[in-house]
């Protein structure tokens, strides 16, 4: 007999089994389906979690190159000094970008200061001052509360309009719609066209809610008239970002003439180290709650494993019989085995179909999705539960004796 | 692919683990020899065989190097007072035991250097065992208990319920063959694990008090039986305590203390 047919056969035999001690099995099957729903729970959450993350990790700017005379993580001196000898990146660069990138949704330049605010009696000192084009909405991801974000007529054309962030415009209007009117930056009157959505304290500039934003062409007739500015590259795609890396740079060295093996004048910095930190917390928290989780099907496991053991041991005298007409060992192992596995497979797929309604009832409260590989995953760890926790008693079985088995009572 | 070769792998080292080790050197013998050889005439033949236990500190010898032939065709009574080595003696020949000590030889192949898995597929295919609670699976029907050899022998499932259909016609249960042991009285349910014994064309038929757990009428409706099997050539050993049924044999060997007492022709 081979091991295809044992298998079907150990198949037939287990599920007469099963059938024949419903309620208990409907008892030891239970322990794993409680095992399984809290490992798919918790693996459809982590899952869910995880993409709500990266669908908004673009508007935290993980897809945005940002140029720089200094790196973001220069860490010693000697570098330092390197970074102070690199020309301020400049209207020439930013030029040569916008005719030649490929791999841009979105190109902003953005030069920064600070300055006073008023508007009527009330002054914000040293508030962030941004000047910058309509990109910017793209590349910084800014959602407006009310009124628009620069338009590239203003922009272009250097009206004297700006967006003030949300603490800003709280700070500066009470009573007061900010759409409209007007406040002055030094000394110069700038028109509100727009208030932007709370960002929190996650923004790259740290005050983002309190700044000002204000066309490029305005800042450096008013404010500063040769700022040195920082270029925000959106790449096309998340994806496409270490391509649009290698491209920024070839254009940048081109255009500031930098000869082949001399090292790079200017910087590129981008998020990816808050992305290592975001796995890397994510990855530990999963890990625990996967653990945790998993200790439940654990326990369901030690259920089957005793179970298992009462079954063979109140099956002696069938063993004995089986055996005596010619069941080998290996064929008495396997039907206990695949009895295991039978129950658990069963209680996995119980357990999916308790999982997949309770996971539309979590999606209510976080971000969880249930995908293929979470059902793939519940059922191989269902199948692999009771093959390890069948696999004693079985082995017990297998290994007895025919004599003392038919003797049995 | 190469998951499933190495789940093939784990499996054939599990079933070497499981009853696939060798008892010690095996006897060189090519089969043209066993089946031509001098004594071509025994079907089973023990040669000094002996059986000890160990309880304990103490050592049971519950056979004590017993020698015995039987020819094919033979109808044979083992009998003897309980704790007298019959019942080891019928495991023995059942292949359900291994000797510790002699060779016994059934059908040309030397069971006495057999693994658990070679005694396996001996007693699937060259044993049919009657016992006297009838050992028939509780939830299986007629035809499944009478499959089962079958199974196990790897038979195609088109042939094996036609052999058992037929090993049920034989026996006369043709019409029951949809009820479970629990459905049928004593005596259908010997002539199941008759009919489930002679499925699979044994050489020996072994049956262990047949009629002890049937009255007296069934239990006679089952020796008609054996004798209608032994009458058509099948080799029978009856295990027995009671003398009427040993009667019913050809021969009867007595064992006492695990030594053969008397071995003697009945006289019709």
């Amino acid at each position: 007999m081979n091991f295809f047919t044992e298998l079907i056969e150990g198949l037939a035999i287990s599920w007469s089994a099963i059938r024949a001690n419903k309620l208990r099995s409907v008892l030891t099957t239970l322990g794993i389906v409680i095992g399984i729903v809290t490992v798919t729970l918790m693996g459809t959450a982590i899952q869910g979690v995880n993409n709500s993350f990266m669908g908004s990790i673009s508007s935290i700017g993980a897809d945005v190159l940002y140029i720089d005379r200094y790196g973001w993580f220069l860490n010693s001196r000697d570098a330092w000094l390197k970074a102070a000898r690199n020309p301020n990146v400049s209207f020439a660069d930013l030029d040569a970008l916008q005719s030649q990138m490929t791999l841009a949704q979105a190109i902003a330049p953005t030069a920064s200061d600070y300055d006073t605010i008023k508007y009527g009696k009330r002054t914000t000192t040293s508030a962030p001052i941004l000047g910058t084009t309509e990109d910017y909405q793209f590349t910084s991801g800014i959602i407006m509360a009310e009124g628009h974000f620069l338009t590239s007529a203003e922009c272009d054309g250097g009206r004297p309009v700006c967006v003030l962030g949300a603490n800003l415009a709280t700070n500066l209007f009470q009573n007061v719609t900010p759409i409209g009117e007007k406040v002055i930056v030094d000394k110069y009157e700038f028109e509100v066209v727009g208030v932007m959505d709370k960002q929190g304290g996650f923004s790259e500039q740290g005050g983002a809610d309190s700044q000002i934003i204000v066309p490029l062409r305005q800042f450096i007739r008013r404010i500063w008239s040769n700022p040195p500015l920082t270029i925000q590259v959106k790449a096309a795609s998340l994806d496409q970002l270490p391509d649009a890396k290698e491209e920024l740079r070839s254009i940048l060295r081109r255009t500031r003439h930098i000869a082949p093996g001399d090292s790079d004048n200017f910087a590129i910095n981008q998020q990816d180290q808050f992305l290592e930190m975001f796995h890397r917390v994510a990855g530990t928290i999963a890990g625990i709650g996967i653990f945790i989780t998993g200790l439940s099907l654990f326990v369901g496991g030690i259920g089957i494993m005793n179970i298992m053991f009462v079954s063979v041991a109140e099956r002696t005298r069938e063993i004995g019989v089986r055996k005596a007409i010619g069941a080998k060992n290996r064929t008495i192992l396997l039907q206990f085995i695949i009895e295991a596995a039978c129950i658990c497979v069963i209680g996995g797929i119980i357990a999916l179909l308790i999982a997949w309604p309770a996971t539309l009832l979590l999606k209510k409260a976080m971000p969880a999705e249930m995908s293929p590989l979470v059902v793939l995953g519940a059922l191989v760890a269902a199948a692999v539960t009771g093959i390890l926790s069948g696999f004693f008693p079985a082995w017990r079985a297998a290994r007895m004796n025919p004599v003392d088995a038919l003797r049995n009572e | 692919m190469k998951l499933l070769t190495w789940t093939h792998r784990l499996w054939n080292w599990l079933t070497y683990l499981l009853g696939g080790l060798q008892k010690g050197k095996p006897k060189t013998v090519h089969g043209s020899d066993l089946k031509t050889g001098r004594h071509k005439m025994s079907l089973i033949r023990l040669q000094k065989i002996s059986r000890r236990y160990q309880m304990g500190a103490e050592t049971v010898h519950a056979l004590r190097e017993v020698s015995l032939d039987i020819h094919r065709g033979e109808y044979v009574a083992i009998m003897g007072p309980s704790g007298s080595g019959k019942s080891t003696l019928m495991n023995l020949v059942g292949c359900l035991d291994s000797p510790t000590g002699g060779t016994y030889e059934l059908n040309g192949h030397f069971v006495s250097e057999m693994n658990d898995n070679q005694l396996a597929e001996i007693r699937n295919k060259e044993i049919g065992f009657i016992f006297q609670t009838f050992n028939l699976l509780p939830r299986s029907d007629a035809l499944r208990n009478v499959e089962l050899p079958l199974v196990y022998a790897g038979i195609s499932k088109h042939d094996r319920r036609e052999r058992a259909m037929q090993a049920l016609t034989n026996v006369g249960l043709a019409d029951r063959v949809h009820h479970k042991p629990n459905e049928m009285s004593g005596g259908q349910r010997q002539r199941v694990a008759v009919a489930r014994a002679l499925v699979n064309r044994p050489s020996i038929l072994l049956a262990d008090e047949p009629t002890g757990n049937l009255d007296s009428k069934t239990g006679t409706e089952i020796l008609a039986l054996f004798q209608q099997l032994a009458d058509t050539g099948n080799t029978i050993i009856v295990v027995t305590h009671e003398e009427e049924v040993a009667l019913h044999a050809r021969r009867i060997i007595r064992i006492r203390d695990g030594l053969i007492a008397s071995d003697e022709v009945v006289k019709k």
